[in-house]
């Protein structure tokens, strides 16, 4: 019998929202509590700021270059590498409950298998395998599936629609009448994305997320070994958390983020810094990507608003919170707690305010690219507890499941098994981190490469629709860990920005080719 | 807001091959990945989509000297939507089949742009191999099912 692997992950989480990051808003003691016991990463870094790539990367191993799933909208092929495939094949157990996203969810024809398993009532379906192999799709033998509403055909959609239905009219319509992210506001302030939701607790997607872990683990014997990746919706907007829990985080008494400059003027000097498209999207003259509603203009957000929306994001993290604390509660019942590693992450961040912005798109800075990161070893490998600065990626997951399984890493995976510590960290040559966008839809592109190295982050923009190929950024994060002061084009910066352009490019992936298709906007 | 997608895909055989099969509105869900039903009756069809969806759409051109074929999807969530399907040649065994969509909302339009790519790709497969429903069906060797004729 090995280690067993409990992976979770939320969707959309920035860095500074759990207690042990500094998160002052919300309580989470569940997660505290295994960063205190084992690794917590400082400069977590996603290979790309929005969820299909970025999954796509956490199943793989690989950069979006190489997988190729280059935006939101283009499927991961479905005979890509997978560590569920390998930890599978090694005779492992596999399950992925919640949200997966390696395929769009705008999916009308049905062609993706993730949107018919629960139609077919299966758990997963015969998939061809990298190797040219059949097992279970992607590695996992067990599928129950959720995303941010109770819309659409995935299994929590179809719990809430055919066992209560009265509930689904509750949640926040993610999608407007054009199928675009919807714009309307809600709660006390009008904030987009906004609404309170009367579902009871226990039928929100988080509690049932870990009640259905709960239940697969429970029908695994004893001394088998599995790999569960349990991905919570939240704290990913809808901001629509259970009414019955908003009393847990009062928004009159959150204060502004320091990411959120309150002084309009000061906020679009700081825009205006930046290259074009960050102020052209902020003033409501250009939407770049379909990752926030396209109806909303940033400019007009609110004080009152940011802390709206932060105050429904630490609620809907603290019932993520608990739900972990119930889930490794049902792992200790069954004598496992001693063999479990426990890793817990996000795909990427949430502007949450940050220079007067909310949601996600090209915008290369911490709020979405900081993300927390705690891999808790399992008891019985006796890892001292630690705190890793170096920077690491979503590109090393892959790897460390599979050295925590004890299997060789693949070839084909292009991170590194985490390190252990900082003197890990060195010794292994963890000291840069490539984070890519590429967005072609509604008539827009943008292209952007990021690296991250030596407390600096570095971001070269593609010609595209409002961008020549020479804009940048540049930013120390020592002395500005906000990112409001660019350094791309202060001459003292040269040098500097010289050699990590030059390390990016050099460490840049071959873009897979062809390039894949673009099947969905989501 | 409306969109406009276009897709196209070169296929080693006859432009008249292609067409043989594109000019069949009866015949579409034996190429189109995710339409699992289709019914002609007169100038409408009615698609079933794997997700059990149904639509009505216009059958507007049926243009065998232009090789031109252009259906409006009616009703649903679209406030506006028109396909064209063009099928060109480039030499006596080799053509482009030309896919476009344009829609409102312009989601549907990207949507549409995605299962076109794979309608084309699966189309190509059955006119280059010789094998598939599709060509079956024009070739007279199988019929469509009774259920989805």
């Amino acid at each position: 019998m090995g280690r067993k692997i409990l992976f979770v992950t939320t969707d959309q989480q920035r860095y500074d929202t759990l207690g042990c990051n500094g998160g002052i808003v919300g309580r989470t003691p569940v997660i505290d509590g295994l960063a205190a016991a084992g690794i917590r990463y400082e400069r977590a870094v996603p290979q790309s700021v929005v969820c299909m790539p970025s999954r796509s990367t956490m199943l793989t191993g690989q950069h979006p270059s190489t997988h190729g799933v280059w935006m939101n909208g283009v499927a991961l092929p479905v005979d890509a590498p997978s560590v569920a495939a390998e930890l599978h094949r090694a005779g492992y157990r596999t399950a992925l409950v919640g949200k997966p996203h390696f395929e769009p969810f705008l999916d009308p024809f049905g062609r993706f298998t993730e949107n018919r398993l629960a139609r077919d009532g299966v758990p997963t379906v015969p998939s061809p395998w990298h190797d040219g192999s059949v097992g279970p799709h992607r590695g996992f033998e067990h599928y129950e599936l959720a995303t941010h509403s109770p819309m659409g055909g995935l299994h929590y959609a179809r719990f809430i629609q055919s066992q209560h239905p009265e509930a689904a009219a509750g949640f926040y319509a993610v999608l407007d009448r054009d199928l675009e992210v919807n714009a309307e506001g809600g709660g006390d302030t009008g904030a987009p994305q906004v609404k309170d939701n009367p579902v009871p607790r226990e039928l929100y997607h988080t509690d049932w997320v870990a009640d259905r872990t709960i239940a697969w683990l429970d029908g695994l014997d004893d001394d088998e070994d599995w790999f569960v990746w349990m991905s919570f919706p939240d704290p990913h907007h809808p901001w629509d958390p259970p009414a019955s829990e908003l009393g847990r985080v009062d928004w009159r008494e959150v204060p502004l983020p320091p990411g959120y400059p309150a002084d309009r003027a000061e906020r679009e000097r700081i825009l205006d810094a930046k290259p074009r498209h960050w102020r052209l999207w902020y003033d409501g003259t250009l939407v770049s990507n379909y990752e926030a509603p396209t109806q909303w203009v940033p400019a007009t957000l609110t004080d009152d608003q940011v802390r709206e929306v932060w105050a429904r994001n630490a609620v809907e993290l603290e019932l993520i919170d608990e739900a972990v604390g119930r889930v490794l509660g049902a792992i200790a019942a069954r004598g496992w707690a001693d063999d479990v590693d426990v890793v817990f992450t996000t795909d990427h961040g949430e502007l949450q305010g940050d220079f007067g912005l909310l949601f996600k798109g090209p915008y290369h800075v911490d709020a979405l690219m900081r993300l927390p990161l705690i891999w808790r070893p399992a008891p019985s490998a006796a890892v001292d507890p630690a705190v890793v600065t170096a920077p690491v990626g979503l590109v090393d997951l892959a790897p460390t499941f599979c050295r925590i399984a004890g299997l060789p890493e693949p070839e084909w995976m292009e991170g590194q098994a985490l390190p252990v510590d900082d003197a890990d960290a060195e010794a292994r040559g963890f000291e840069a981190v490539l984070t890519e966008w590429d967005s072609e839809v509604l008539g827009v592109e943008v292209h952007v490469r990021t690296i991250t190295r030596d407390g600096w982050v570095c971001t070269t923009y593609g010609p595209g629709t409002v961008h020549d190929g020479t804009e940048g950024e540049l930013y120390d994060l020592a002395d500005d860990p906000l990112q409001q002061v660019n350094r791309w084009d202060d001459p003292a910066c040269a040098a500097i920005r010289d050699d990590l352009v030059a390390d990016l490019r050099a460490r840049q992936r071959p873009p897979r080719t062809p390039r894949l298709p673009l099947d969905a906007p989501v | 807001m409306r969109a406009s997608q276009r897709r196209h895909r070169v296929i080693d055989v006859s432009a008249d091959r292609a067409w043989a099969v594109i000019s069949r509105p009866e015949l579409l869900h034996l190429w189109f990945p995710g339409i699992v039903g289709c019914t002609v009756e007169g100038s409408t069809r009615t698609i079933t989509t794997g997700m059990g969806l149904q639509l009505a759409e216009d059958l507007l051109t049926n243009d065998p000297l232009q090789r031109r074929f252009q259906y409006r999807i009616a009703g649903g969530v679209f406030r506006e939507h028109l396909a064209s399907i063009d099928v060109l040649p480039l030499a006596d065994d080799r053509c482009v089949v030309v896919y476009a969509s344009d829609a409102d909302p312009a989601t549907m339009a990207i949507i549409l742009g995605g299962a076109m790519e794979g309608a084309l790709a699966e189309l190509a497969r059955q006119l280059e191999s010789g094998e598939g429903p599709a060509v079956e069906a024009v070739d007279g060797t199988t019929h469509p099912r009774p259920e989805e004729a």
